[in-house]
């Protein structure tokens, strides 16, 4: 379960959030909605353990995230708003390597079927940087079936994605939810998932 | 499964590398440069280029490894990969360890291979430039690993470059002096053995800690 309990970001004198609190079981997901600005992506980050709140905290399992980092990280999958995709790699190196940094070695015909059935059949061996943003993402996003966590961090995850691979996408994580999975995620749009909690910035 | 993240980062940069070949014939380049610009402005005095020459060779060196330092973590930071890695379960120190590695043999090996040649022209004997490449073997690791750390506390700083220089290069001076100064003790008669013990002592502490210190520097970097 991840506790996250009275986090406080304060940017400067400005004071981002306070008092964020929420608990998140297996199969629930949660989605977090604020005008732009208004420090999503800075909660994100601090729940999956990059930043340093300025008081709260976030515990999974019972322990501080910050201090029992290598097993947070292990059920952790964080998709950011940056694609960490190389222009020089085409998308099957750059989900090996992507899988190989996290010390999962990854089959060449697994990224392949990963990345068929995000509707890039054909792309798999093209240099990343002829893909489109959408392509792009789909890329990222393909590491959501490769890389098995228990919690998905999903930073803005329909974002350039067309109305099909919106779809697949949820499908993705409506399967995640069912298999006893969390998510948290940003977004501007509603969401075609079961009822989820929703937490407003 | 430590291991295995300092193998995939090698490989990848490596591969990296090798898609991206300008950046690392740049500094190559930039080091055959150098020493070949220097016999041409101080003129064909043998007896001057031959006391001159493991200086010329170990500065052209440093400098040329800075080239390719301010590339060493400043694209993943940027495209997101950092965040990723940082995120990993597996240890940041040897991930950092495997890029610093592809960086030295990228940026600095080649370094070394190319010394004797260019050492030729200093009319250094064929004894100093085997010692030369000695102390450059022993020396550019050094060179990479305590420059990964400037590398990674510059990291997201505007105008980094300079700064990573102004950072950076006094913690080069002891390289340069105990790697220029084996060079110049054996042309002067004297054992270089001290000198090699005291880069190779260098090398093991530098090559020991700094992966470790430029995880904690880019962790602090990505907060």
């Amino acid at each position: 379960m991840l506790a996250v309990s009275q986090l406080t970001c304060q940017r400067g004198s400005r004071r981002l959030f306070s008092d964020v609190s929420f608990c998140l079981d297996a199969g629930q997901w949660i989605q977090i909605q604020g005008s732009n600005g208004a420090g999503k992506t800075t909660l994100l980050r601090l729940l999956a353990g990059l930043g340093l709140p300025h008081a709260g905290t976030v515990t999974w399992n019972g322990a501080p995230v910050r201090e029992t980092r290598e097993a947070w990280h292990q059920d952790l999958l964080y998709i950011g708003h940056q694609v960490a995709i190389k222009d020089e790699l085409s998308p099957v190196e750059n989900l090996i390597f992507g899988l190989g940094l996290e010390g999962i070695s990854g089959s060449r015909q697994g990224v392949i079927e990963a990345l068929h059935r995000f509707g890039l059949k054909g792309r798999e061996d093209l240099p990343a940087r002829f893909l489109s943003a959408g392509q792009r993402r789909r890329v990222l996003l393909c590491r959501l079936l490769l890389r098995p966590a228990q919690v998905w961090i999903l930073d803005e995850p329909y974002t350039a994605l067309d109305v099909h691979a919106t779809e697949f996408l949820s499908a993705v994580i409506e399967g995640h939810l069912d298999q006893g999975g969390s998510a948290i995620l940003t977004s501007h749009q509603t969401l075609g998932l079961r009822p989820g909690m929703f937490l407003v910035l | 499964m430590m291991t295995s993240g300092f193998i995939t980062a090698l490989r990848r940069d490596l591969l990296l590398a090798a898609r991206h070949k300008s950046e690392w014939l740049t500094a190559l380049f930039f080091f055959v440069m150098v020493t070949n610009l220097l016999p041409l402005g101080v003129g064909p005095d043998a007896a001057l280029l031959r006391k001159i020459a493991p200086g010329v060779l170990w500065i052209g060196a440093l400098l040329s490894t800075l080239l390719g330092l301010q590339r060493l973590f400043a694209s993943d930071y940027a495209d997101g990969t950092l965040e990723q890695m940082a995120l990993s379960p597996t240890s940041l120190s040897w991930l950092v360890a495997g890029k610093m590695f592809t960086h030295w043999l990228v940026c600095g090996l080649p370094v070394v291979l190319m010394a004797p040649l260019l050492g030729v022209q200093f009319d250094l004997p064929s004894r100093s430039l085997g010692l030369l490449t000695l102390s450059l073997l022993l020396g550019t690791p050094i060179l990479s690993a305590v420059g990964s750390v400037g590398a990674a506390l510059t990291l997201g700083v505007r105008s980094s470059g300079a700064l990573l220089s102004l950072l950076i290069l006094p913690l080069y001076i002891p390289a340069l002096i105990f790697g220029a100064g084996a060079v110049e003790a054996d042309l002067a008669g004297i054992s270089p053995q001290g000198h090699l013990s005291l880069l190779g002592a260098l090398l093991l502490v530098s090559v020991f800690f700094s992966p470790w210190i430029t995880a904690v520097a880019l962790r602090i970097a990505l907060e």
